[in-house]
Protein backbone atom coordinates (compact mmCIF):
# COMPACT_ATOMS: atom_id res chain seq x y z
CA UNK A 1 0.00 0.00 0.00
CA UNK A 2 1.81 3.46 -1.19
CA UNK A 3 1.91 5.96 2.03
CA UNK A 4 -0.85 8.37 0.88
CA UNK A 5 -3.41 5.65 0.86
CA UNK A 6 -1.67 4.31 4.40
CA UNK A 7 -2.14 7.79 5.96
CA UNK A 8 -5.62 7.94 5.00
CA UNK A 9 -6.51 5.25 6.14
CA UNK A 10 -5.04 5.28 9.46
CA UNK A 11 -6.47 8.75 10.12
CA UNK A 12 -10.33 6.99 9.08
CA UNK A 13 -9.52 4.77 11.69
CA UNK A 14 -8.51 7.33 14.32
CA UNK A 15 -12.03 8.87 13.68
CA UNK A 16 -13.65 5.47 14.16
CA UNK A 17 -11.91 4.54 17.67
CA UNK A 18 -13.41 8.01 18.62
CA UNK A 19 -16.56 7.32 17.24
CA UNK A 20 -16.07 3.75 19.26
CA UNK A 21 -14.96 6.20 22.61
CA UNK A 22 -18.11 8.72 22.18
CA UNK A 23 -20.59 5.78 22.28
CA UNK A 24 -19.08 4.02 25.44
CA UNK A 25 -19.19 7.08 27.27
CA UNK A 26 -22.98 8.21 26.12
CA UNK A 27 -23.86 4.05 27.21
CA UNK A 28 -22.31 4.61 30.58
CA UNK A 29 -23.82 7.88 31.19
CA UNK A 30 -27.45 6.48 30.27
CA UNK A 31 -26.52 3.59 33.09
CA UNK A 32 -25.87 6.73 35.50
CA UNK A 33 -28.07 8.66 35.25
CA UNK A 34 -30.51 4.96 35.54
CA UNK A 35 -28.70 3.96 38.59
CA UNK A 36 -28.86 8.05 40.09
CA UNK A 37 -32.45 7.71 39.86
CA UNK A 38 -32.80 4.85 41.85
CA UNK A 39 -30.68 6.65 45.07
CA UNK A 40 -30.01 10.09 44.84
CA UNK A 41 -31.59 13.69 43.83
CA UNK A 42 -29.45 15.84 41.33
CA UNK A 43 -27.11 17.25 44.13
CA UNK A 44 -24.97 14.35 43.50
CA UNK A 45 -24.24 14.82 39.93
CA UNK A 46 -23.42 18.66 40.80
CA UNK A 47 -20.43 17.28 42.88
CA UNK A 48 -19.23 15.18 40.22
CA UNK A 49 -19.70 17.93 37.74
CA UNK A 50 -17.03 19.78 39.64
CA UNK A 51 -14.92 17.26 39.45
CA UNK A 52 -15.13 16.62 35.84
CA UNK A 53 -14.68 20.57 34.68
CA UNK A 54 -11.69 20.41 36.68
CA UNK A 55 -10.36 18.00 34.73
CA UNK A 56 -11.19 19.54 31.44
CA UNK A 57 -9.44 22.53 32.47
CA UNK A 58 -6.39 20.61 33.64
CA UNK A 59 -6.25 19.01 30.46
CA UNK A 60 -6.70 22.12 28.49
CA UNK A 61 -4.01 23.70 30.63
CA UNK A 62 -1.64 21.02 29.89
CA UNK A 63 -2.29 21.29 26.40
CA UNK A 64 -1.64 24.55 26.06
CA UNK A 65 1.92 24.35 27.91
CA UNK A 66 3.02 20.71 26.12
CA UNK A 67 5.69 22.20 25.03
CA UNK A 68 7.04 23.36 28.13
CA UNK A 69 5.70 21.01 30.63
CA UNK A 70 7.23 18.18 28.53
CA UNK A 71 10.35 19.10 28.03
CA UNK A 72 10.95 19.93 31.46
CA UNK A 73 9.80 16.56 32.67
CA UNK A 74 12.44 15.53 30.14
CA UNK A 75 15.55 17.62 31.43
CA UNK A 76 15.99 18.83 27.65
CA UNK A 77 18.09 21.80 26.64
CA UNK A 78 17.33 24.00 23.87
CA UNK A 79 20.42 23.43 20.89
CA UNK A 80 21.93 26.44 19.91
CA UNK A 81 22.54 26.55 16.25
CA UNK A 82 26.23 27.22 16.28
CA UNK A 83 26.81 23.80 18.40
CA UNK A 84 24.23 21.54 16.20
CA UNK A 85 24.22 23.01 12.51
CA UNK A 86 23.50 19.62 11.10
CA UNK A 87 20.58 19.31 13.09
CA UNK A 88 19.10 22.79 12.70
CA UNK A 89 20.03 22.18 8.78
CA UNK A 90 18.35 18.83 8.39
CA UNK A 91 14.82 19.93 10.54
CA UNK A 92 15.07 23.01 8.07
CA UNK A 93 15.23 21.14 4.93
CA UNK A 94 12.26 19.14 6.40
CA UNK A 95 10.21 21.83 6.76
CA UNK A 96 10.93 23.13 3.50
CA UNK A 97 9.64 19.42 2.08
CA UNK A 98 6.70 19.83 4.73
CA UNK A 99 5.75 23.13 4.55
CA UNK A 100 5.53 23.54 8.22
CA UNK A 101 7.35 26.65 10.76
CA UNK A 102 10.60 26.13 11.82
CA UNK A 103 9.81 24.39 15.32
CA UNK A 104 11.89 25.01 18.62
CA UNK A 105 14.96 22.35 18.41
CA UNK A 106 15.39 20.95 22.05
CA UNK A 107 18.53 17.94 23.21
CA UNK A 108 18.38 15.34 25.57
CA UNK A 109 21.89 14.46 27.36
CA UNK A 110 21.13 10.93 26.78
CA UNK A 111 23.05 8.09 25.02
CA UNK A 112 19.88 6.31 23.94
CA UNK A 113 18.10 6.63 20.64
CA UNK A 114 15.19 8.40 21.12
CA UNK A 115 13.37 11.35 19.65
CA UNK A 116 9.92 13.19 20.88
CA UNK A 117 7.45 15.91 19.43
CA UNK A 118 5.31 17.58 21.20
CA UNK A 119 3.33 21.12 21.49
CA UNK A 120 -0.56 21.92 19.98
CA UNK A 121 -0.14 23.16 16.75
CA UNK A 122 2.42 23.31 14.43
CA UNK A 123 3.48 27.40 15.59
CA UNK A 124 4.11 26.32 18.86
CA UNK A 125 5.89 23.18 18.32
CA UNK A 126 8.86 21.38 19.51
CA UNK A 127 11.25 18.93 18.32
CA UNK A 128 13.80 17.02 20.92
CA UNK A 129 16.41 14.40 20.12
CA UNK A 130 18.87 12.88 22.09
CA UNK A 131 22.60 12.80 22.05
CA UNK A 132 22.57 9.48 21.11
CA UNK A 133 20.48 10.35 17.98
CA UNK A 134 23.17 12.52 16.91
CA UNK A 135 26.39 10.50 17.53
CA UNK A 136 24.83 7.02 16.53
CA UNK A 137 22.56 8.16 13.57
CA UNK A 138 23.82 9.04 9.76
CA UNK A 139 22.88 11.74 8.47
CA UNK A 140 19.84 10.10 6.28
CA UNK A 141 18.48 8.23 9.27
CA UNK A 142 18.58 11.35 11.66
CA UNK A 143 16.67 12.39 8.54
CA UNK A 144 14.68 10.02 8.70
CA UNK A 145 13.69 10.61 12.49
CA UNK A 146 12.82 14.16 12.23
CA UNK A 147 10.51 13.72 9.26
CA UNK A 148 8.45 11.13 11.44
CA UNK A 149 8.85 13.66 14.45
CA UNK A 150 7.63 16.51 12.17
CA UNK A 151 5.00 14.18 10.51
CA UNK A 152 3.19 13.97 14.72
CA UNK A 153 3.29 18.00 14.96
CA UNK A 154 1.25 17.79 11.20
CA UNK A 155 -1.31 15.49 11.92
CA UNK A 156 -1.82 17.63 15.09
CA UNK A 157 -1.49 14.35 17.21
CA UNK A 158 -0.95 15.76 20.42
CA UNK A 159 -4.50 17.35 19.99
CA UNK A 160 -5.47 14.19 19.37
CA UNK A 161 -3.94 12.62 21.92
CA UNK A 162 -4.72 14.75 24.66
CA UNK A 163 -8.89 14.40 23.60
CA UNK A 164 -8.10 10.55 23.88
CA UNK A 165 -7.03 11.13 27.24
CA UNK A 166 -9.76 13.52 28.45
CA UNK A 167 -12.17 11.09 27.33
CA UNK A 168 -10.38 8.00 29.68
CA UNK A 169 -11.00 10.58 32.20
CA UNK A 170 -14.65 11.32 31.98
CA UNK A 171 -14.93 7.21 31.01
CA UNK A 172 -13.44 6.89 34.36
CA UNK A 173 -15.51 9.40 36.76
CA UNK A 174 -18.23 7.92 35.09
CA UNK A 175 -17.18 4.50 36.29
CA UNK A 176 -16.85 5.66 39.56
CA UNK A 177 -19.84 7.38 39.70
CA UNK A 178 -21.72 4.02 39.10
CA UNK A 179 -19.30 2.20 41.89
CA UNK A 180 -19.68 4.84 44.62
CA UNK A 181 -23.77 4.89 44.12
CA UNK A 182 -23.91 1.35 44.51
CA UNK A 183 -21.29 1.04 47.81
CA UNK A 184 -23.28 3.65 49.32
CA UNK A 185 -26.82 2.97 48.19
CA UNK A 186 -26.52 -0.94 49.34
CA UNK A 187 -24.76 0.47 52.55
CA UNK A 188 -28.03 2.82 53.62
CA UNK A 189 -30.62 0.96 52.01
CA UNK A 190 -32.42 1.80 48.84
CA UNK A 191 -36.02 3.42 48.45
CA UNK A 192 -36.41 2.43 44.56
CA UNK A 193 -39.77 1.40 43.73
CA UNK A 194 -39.19 -1.69 42.09
CA UNK A 195 -36.47 -3.80 43.76
CA UNK A 196 -36.49 -8.08 42.85
CA UNK A 197 -34.69 -9.50 39.81
CA UNK A 198 -34.74 -6.97 37.39
CA UNK A 199 -32.57 -4.29 39.95
CA UNK A 200 -30.37 -7.47 41.08
CA UNK A 201 -29.34 -7.60 37.46
CA UNK A 202 -29.15 -4.27 36.54
CA UNK A 203 -26.76 -3.83 39.76
CA UNK A 204 -24.84 -6.93 38.20
CA UNK A 205 -24.41 -5.54 34.95
CA UNK A 206 -23.41 -1.89 36.42
CA UNK A 207 -20.62 -2.89 38.56
CA UNK A 208 -19.06 -4.70 35.89
CA UNK A 209 -19.03 -1.92 33.24
CA UNK A 210 -17.77 0.05 36.03
CA UNK A 211 -15.04 -2.12 35.84
CA UNK A 212 -14.48 -2.84 32.40
CA UNK A 213 -14.84 0.93 30.54
CA UNK A 214 -11.91 2.46 32.08
CA UNK A 215 -9.93 -0.78 30.64
CA UNK A 216 -11.62 -0.56 27.17
CA UNK A 217 -11.36 3.11 27.17
CA UNK A 218 -7.24 2.70 27.89
CA UNK A 219 -6.95 -0.01 25.06
CA UNK A 220 -8.62 2.65 22.63
CA UNK A 221 -6.21 5.13 23.58
CA UNK A 222 -3.35 2.80 23.05
CA UNK A 223 -4.70 1.60 19.72
CA UNK A 224 -4.96 5.33 18.86
CA UNK A 225 -1.88 6.06 19.82
CA UNK A 226 -0.66 2.52 17.53
CA UNK A 227 -2.23 3.79 14.66
CA UNK A 228 -0.79 7.42 14.64
CA UNK A 229 2.27 6.14 15.00
CA UNK A 230 2.14 3.96 11.30
CA UNK A 231 0.57 6.89 10.07
CA UNK A 232 3.53 9.33 11.34
CA UNK A 233 6.20 6.59 9.80
CA UNK A 234 4.04 6.55 6.38
CA UNK A 235 4.26 10.70 6.29
CA UNK A 236 7.92 10.83 7.09
CA UNK A 237 8.58 8.26 3.91
CA UNK A 238 6.26 11.03 1.65
CA UNK A 239 8.34 13.64 3.43
CA UNK A 240 11.78 12.18 2.64
CA UNK A 241 10.61 10.12 -0.21
CA UNK A 242 13.62 8.01 1.40
CA UNK A 243 12.37 4.43 3.31
CA UNK A 244 15.64 3.44 4.06
CA UNK A 245 16.32 5.83 5.89
CA UNK A 246 13.53 5.65 8.50
CA UNK A 247 13.96 1.91 8.26
CA UNK A 248 17.41 1.73 9.18
CA UNK A 249 17.21 4.22 11.74
CA UNK A 250 14.47 1.89 13.32
CA UNK A 251 16.58 -1.03 12.91
CA UNK A 252 19.57 0.65 14.69
CA UNK A 253 16.97 1.73 17.27
CA UNK A 254 15.86 -1.67 17.71
CA UNK A 255 19.54 -3.13 18.39
CA UNK A 256 19.93 -0.71 20.84
CA UNK A 257 19.36 -2.09 24.42
CA UNK A 258 20.13 1.10 26.16
CA UNK A 259 17.22 2.57 28.68
CA UNK A 260 16.05 6.25 28.41
CA UNK A 261 16.51 7.74 31.96
CA UNK A 262 14.07 10.21 32.03
CA UNK A 263 11.23 8.45 30.29
CA UNK A 264 7.91 7.35 32.17
CA UNK A 265 4.34 6.55 31.46
CA UNK A 266 3.25 9.31 31.07
CA UNK A 267 5.37 10.71 28.43
CA UNK A 268 5.90 7.26 26.86
CA UNK A 269 3.87 7.46 23.47
CA UNK A 270 5.13 11.13 22.56
CA UNK A 271 8.86 9.48 21.76
CA UNK A 272 9.85 7.71 18.44
CA UNK A 273 10.27 4.04 19.74
CA UNK A 274 8.77 2.74 23.57
CA UNK A 275 10.97 3.78 25.75
CA UNK A 276 9.67 1.40 28.29
CA UNK A 277 9.83 -1.50 25.65
CA UNK A 278 12.41 -3.48 28.18
CA UNK A 279 10.11 -3.35 30.97
CA UNK A 280 7.39 -6.17 31.28
CA UNK A 281 4.32 -5.25 30.91
CA UNK A 282 0.67 -6.93 31.06
CA UNK A 283 -0.80 -7.61 28.01
CA UNK A 284 1.78 -5.98 25.62
CA UNK A 285 0.30 -5.26 22.76
CA UNK A 286 -2.61 -4.14 23.75
CA UNK A 287 -1.54 -1.85 26.10
CA UNK A 288 1.27 -0.53 24.24
CA UNK A 289 1.60 3.35 22.60
CA UNK A 290 3.92 2.28 19.80
CA UNK A 291 3.54 -0.81 17.51
CA UNK A 292 6.25 -3.96 17.19
CA UNK A 293 9.42 -2.35 15.20
CA UNK A 294 9.64 -5.08 13.16
CA UNK A 295 6.27 -4.39 12.28
CA UNK A 296 6.81 -0.75 11.61
CA UNK A 297 10.12 -1.88 9.66
CA UNK A 298 8.08 -4.29 7.14
CA UNK A 299 5.31 -1.42 6.59
CA UNK A 300 8.02 1.32 5.57
CA UNK A 301 9.55 -1.11 2.96
CA UNK A 302 6.18 -1.53 1.37
CA UNK A 303 5.99 -5.16 2.58
CA UNK B 1 -47.92 20.97 10.04
CA UNK B 2 -46.56 18.83 7.33
CA UNK B 3 -45.72 21.45 4.97
CA UNK B 4 -43.32 23.23 8.53
CA UNK B 5 -41.69 19.76 8.38
CA UNK B 6 -40.92 20.55 4.49
CA UNK B 7 -39.54 23.99 4.41
CA UNK B 8 -37.21 22.86 7.72
CA UNK B 9 -35.61 20.06 5.67
CA UNK B 10 -35.45 22.48 2.34
CA UNK B 11 -33.87 25.33 4.79
CA UNK B 12 -31.38 23.05 6.07
CA UNK B 13 -30.36 21.40 2.70
CA UNK B 14 -29.69 24.96 1.69
CA UNK B 15 -27.14 25.87 4.46
CA UNK B 16 -25.52 22.92 3.81
CA UNK B 17 -24.88 23.41 0.42
CA UNK B 18 -23.71 26.99 1.33
CA UNK B 19 -21.61 25.40 3.64
CA UNK B 20 -20.01 23.40 1.13
CA UNK B 21 -19.91 26.26 -1.61
CA UNK B 22 -17.69 28.32 0.73
CA UNK B 23 -15.32 25.79 2.24
CA UNK B 24 -14.81 24.40 -1.25
CA UNK B 25 -13.81 27.96 -2.56
CA UNK B 26 -12.04 29.14 0.20
CA UNK B 27 -10.11 25.57 -0.49
CA UNK B 28 -9.71 26.75 -4.22
CA UNK B 29 -8.02 29.75 -2.64
CA UNK B 30 -5.55 28.01 -0.15
CA UNK B 31 -4.55 25.81 -2.72
CA UNK B 32 -3.59 28.50 -5.08
CA UNK B 33 -1.66 30.08 -2.70
CA UNK B 34 0.04 27.21 -1.52
CA UNK B 35 1.07 26.53 -5.35
CA UNK B 36 2.18 30.72 -5.83
CA UNK B 37 4.31 30.29 -2.72
CA UNK B 38 5.99 27.10 -2.88
CA UNK B 39 6.79 28.36 -6.62
CA UNK B 40 8.78 31.14 -5.05
CA UNK B 41 10.29 29.16 -2.74
CA UNK B 42 12.09 27.41 -5.20
CA UNK B 43 13.77 30.55 -6.21
CA UNK B 44 14.62 31.30 -2.40
CA UNK B 45 16.25 28.34 -1.71
CA UNK B 46 18.26 28.64 -4.67
CA UNK B 47 19.64 32.08 -4.26
CA UNK B 48 20.36 31.04 -0.42
CA UNK B 49 22.89 28.61 -2.60
CA UNK B 50 24.48 30.64 -4.58
CA UNK B 51 25.12 33.02 -1.56
CA UNK B 52 27.66 30.51 -0.48
CA UNK B 53 29.62 30.42 -2.96
CA UNK B 54 31.46 33.72 -2.32
CA UNK B 55 32.61 31.98 0.89
CA UNK B 56 33.64 28.50 -0.87
CA UNK B 57 35.61 30.57 -3.13
CA UNK B 58 37.63 32.15 -0.10
CA UNK B 59 38.41 29.26 1.54
CA UNK B 60 39.39 27.18 -1.16
CA UNK B 61 41.54 29.85 -2.88
CA UNK B 62 44.37 29.83 -0.35
CA UNK B 63 45.25 25.92 -1.51
CA UNK B 64 47.19 27.43 -4.32
CA UNK B 65 47.07 24.53 -6.82
CA UNK B 66 43.29 25.11 -7.87
CA UNK B 67 43.36 26.03 -11.57
CA UNK B 68 41.60 28.96 -11.90
CA UNK B 69 39.15 27.57 -14.28
CA UNK B 70 37.27 26.06 -11.52
CA UNK B 71 37.04 28.89 -9.65
CA UNK B 72 36.05 31.21 -12.26
CA UNK B 73 33.52 28.66 -13.40
CA UNK B 74 31.83 28.63 -9.90
CA UNK B 75 31.59 32.30 -9.78
CA UNK B 76 30.04 32.37 -13.54
CA UNK B 77 27.55 29.79 -11.97
CA UNK B 78 26.64 32.14 -8.87
CA UNK B 79 26.46 35.05 -11.38
CA UNK B 80 23.83 33.52 -13.54
CA UNK B 81 21.55 32.44 -10.46
CA UNK B 82 21.41 35.73 -9.13
CA UNK B 83 20.56 37.22 -11.99
CA UNK B 84 17.60 34.62 -13.44
CA UNK B 85 14.52 36.68 -14.33
CA UNK B 86 12.72 33.30 -15.39
CA UNK B 87 12.79 29.67 -13.22
CA UNK B 88 14.30 28.38 -16.73
CA UNK B 89 17.29 30.27 -16.39
CA UNK B 90 17.33 29.86 -12.23
CA UNK B 91 17.40 26.05 -13.14
CA UNK B 92 20.49 26.65 -15.98
CA UNK B 93 22.20 28.51 -13.43
CA UNK B 94 21.47 25.70 -10.37
CA UNK B 95 23.33 22.99 -13.50
CA UNK B 96 26.15 25.24 -13.74
CA UNK B 97 26.65 25.58 -10.05
CA UNK B 98 26.58 21.38 -9.60
CA UNK B 99 29.24 20.84 -12.26
CA UNK B 100 31.33 23.60 -10.85
CA UNK B 101 30.55 22.08 -7.67
CA UNK B 102 31.15 18.89 -8.42
CA UNK B 103 34.61 19.54 -10.31
CA UNK B 104 35.71 21.48 -7.04
CA UNK B 105 35.46 18.72 -4.65
CA UNK B 106 36.96 16.23 -6.76
CA UNK B 107 40.09 18.64 -6.83
CA UNK B 108 40.23 18.90 -3.16
CA UNK B 109 40.14 15.02 -2.90
CA UNK B 110 43.82 15.50 -3.41
CA UNK B 111 44.23 18.43 -0.75
CA UNK B 112 43.74 16.32 2.91
CA UNK B 113 44.58 19.29 4.69
CA UNK B 114 41.94 21.26 3.46
CA UNK B 115 39.34 18.27 3.81
CA UNK B 116 40.29 18.11 7.16
CA UNK B 117 39.93 22.33 7.71
CA UNK B 118 36.65 22.77 9.84
CA UNK B 119 35.76 25.50 7.70
CA UNK B 120 35.57 23.49 4.48
CA UNK B 121 34.16 20.72 6.26
CA UNK B 122 31.21 23.25 7.58
CA UNK B 123 31.04 24.18 4.11
CA UNK B 124 30.27 21.05 2.74
CA UNK B 125 27.40 20.58 5.36
CA UNK B 126 26.19 24.12 4.10
CA UNK B 127 25.81 23.28 0.78
CA UNK B 128 24.60 19.47 0.75
CA UNK B 129 21.91 21.32 2.91
CA UNK B 130 21.04 24.04 0.73
CA UNK B 131 21.17 21.47 -2.68
CA UNK B 132 18.43 19.50 -0.56
CA UNK B 133 16.51 22.28 0.43
CA UNK B 134 16.11 23.14 -3.10
CA UNK B 135 15.40 19.64 -3.33
CA UNK B 136 12.73 19.47 -1.18
CA UNK B 137 11.20 23.13 -2.43
CA UNK B 138 10.50 21.44 -5.85
CA UNK B 139 8.79 18.28 -4.05
CA UNK B 140 6.94 20.83 -2.09
CA UNK B 141 5.85 22.93 -5.26
CA UNK B 142 5.09 19.72 -6.66
CA UNK B 143 2.41 18.08 -3.94
CA UNK B 144 0.84 21.45 -4.11
CA UNK B 145 0.25 21.03 -7.55
CA UNK B 146 -0.83 18.00 -7.02
CA UNK B 147 -3.02 18.69 -4.40
CA UNK B 148 -4.53 21.42 -6.63
CA UNK B 149 -5.04 19.18 -9.99
CA UNK B 150 -6.77 16.39 -7.29
CA UNK B 151 -8.94 19.33 -6.15
CA UNK B 152 -10.16 20.69 -9.62
CA UNK B 153 -10.69 17.16 -11.09
CA UNK B 154 -12.34 15.19 -8.41
CA UNK B 155 -16.11 15.03 -8.29
CA UNK B 156 -18.04 17.08 -6.56
CA UNK B 157 -15.51 19.93 -6.17
CA UNK B 158 -15.12 20.18 -9.94
CA UNK B 159 -18.67 21.24 -10.46
CA UNK B 160 -17.64 24.35 -8.70
CA UNK B 161 -14.14 24.44 -10.24
CA UNK B 162 -15.86 24.93 -13.42
CA UNK B 163 -18.19 27.25 -12.21
CA UNK B 164 -16.04 29.80 -10.64
CA UNK B 165 -13.34 29.69 -13.50
CA UNK B 166 -10.48 27.83 -11.42
CA UNK B 167 -10.44 24.74 -13.49
CA UNK B 168 -6.81 24.82 -15.44
CA UNK B 169 -4.72 22.06 -14.07
CA UNK B 170 -1.15 23.17 -13.36
CA UNK B 171 2.34 21.57 -14.38
CA UNK B 172 4.10 20.24 -11.86
CA UNK B 173 8.09 20.96 -11.86
CA UNK B 174 10.08 18.30 -13.98
CA UNK B 175 13.42 18.35 -14.59
CA UNK B 176 13.92 19.24 -18.64
CA UNK B 177 15.66 15.88 -20.72
CA UNK B 178 18.84 17.82 -20.95
CA UNK B 179 19.02 18.40 -17.06
CA UNK B 180 18.40 14.54 -16.68
CA UNK B 181 21.20 13.78 -18.58
CA UNK B 182 23.73 16.25 -16.28
CA UNK B 183 24.59 13.93 -13.26
CA UNK B 184 23.73 15.70 -10.12
CA UNK B 185 26.14 16.10 -7.40
CA UNK B 186 25.81 13.10 -4.81
CA UNK B 187 26.38 15.19 -1.68
CA UNK B 188 25.43 11.66 0.64
CA UNK B 189 29.05 10.12 1.34
CA UNK B 190 30.64 12.97 2.31
CA UNK B 191 28.26 13.01 5.22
Amino acid sequence: MDFYSQITRNKRMTYVLFLIFFILIGFLAYIVSFVIDWYFGAGFIFFYSIFGVLTIIFAIASYYSSDKIVTSISKAKEAPVAKFKQLHNIVEELCVASGLPKPKIFVMDDTAINAFATGRNPEHAVVCVTMGCLTRLNRAQLQGVIAHELSHIKSYDVRTMTIATVLVGITVLLSDMIFRTFFYGSLGGSNSRDSGGLFFAMLGISIILAILTPIIAKMITFTISRKREFSADAAAVQLTRNPEGLATALEVIEKDTEKLEAANKATAHLYISNPLRGQKLLMKSLFSTHPPLKERIQKIRGH
Amino acid sequence: MIDLLIIGVVVLVIIIVLLWIITTYNAFVQIEKQVQNSWAQIDVQLKRQADLIPNLVETVKGYAKFEKKVLTDVTKARTAIMSAKTPAQAAKGENMLSGALKSIFAVAESYPKLQASENFKSLQEELSSTANKVAFARQFYNDMVMKWNTLILQFPSNVLANMFGKNKEKESFEASASERKNTKVDFSDLS
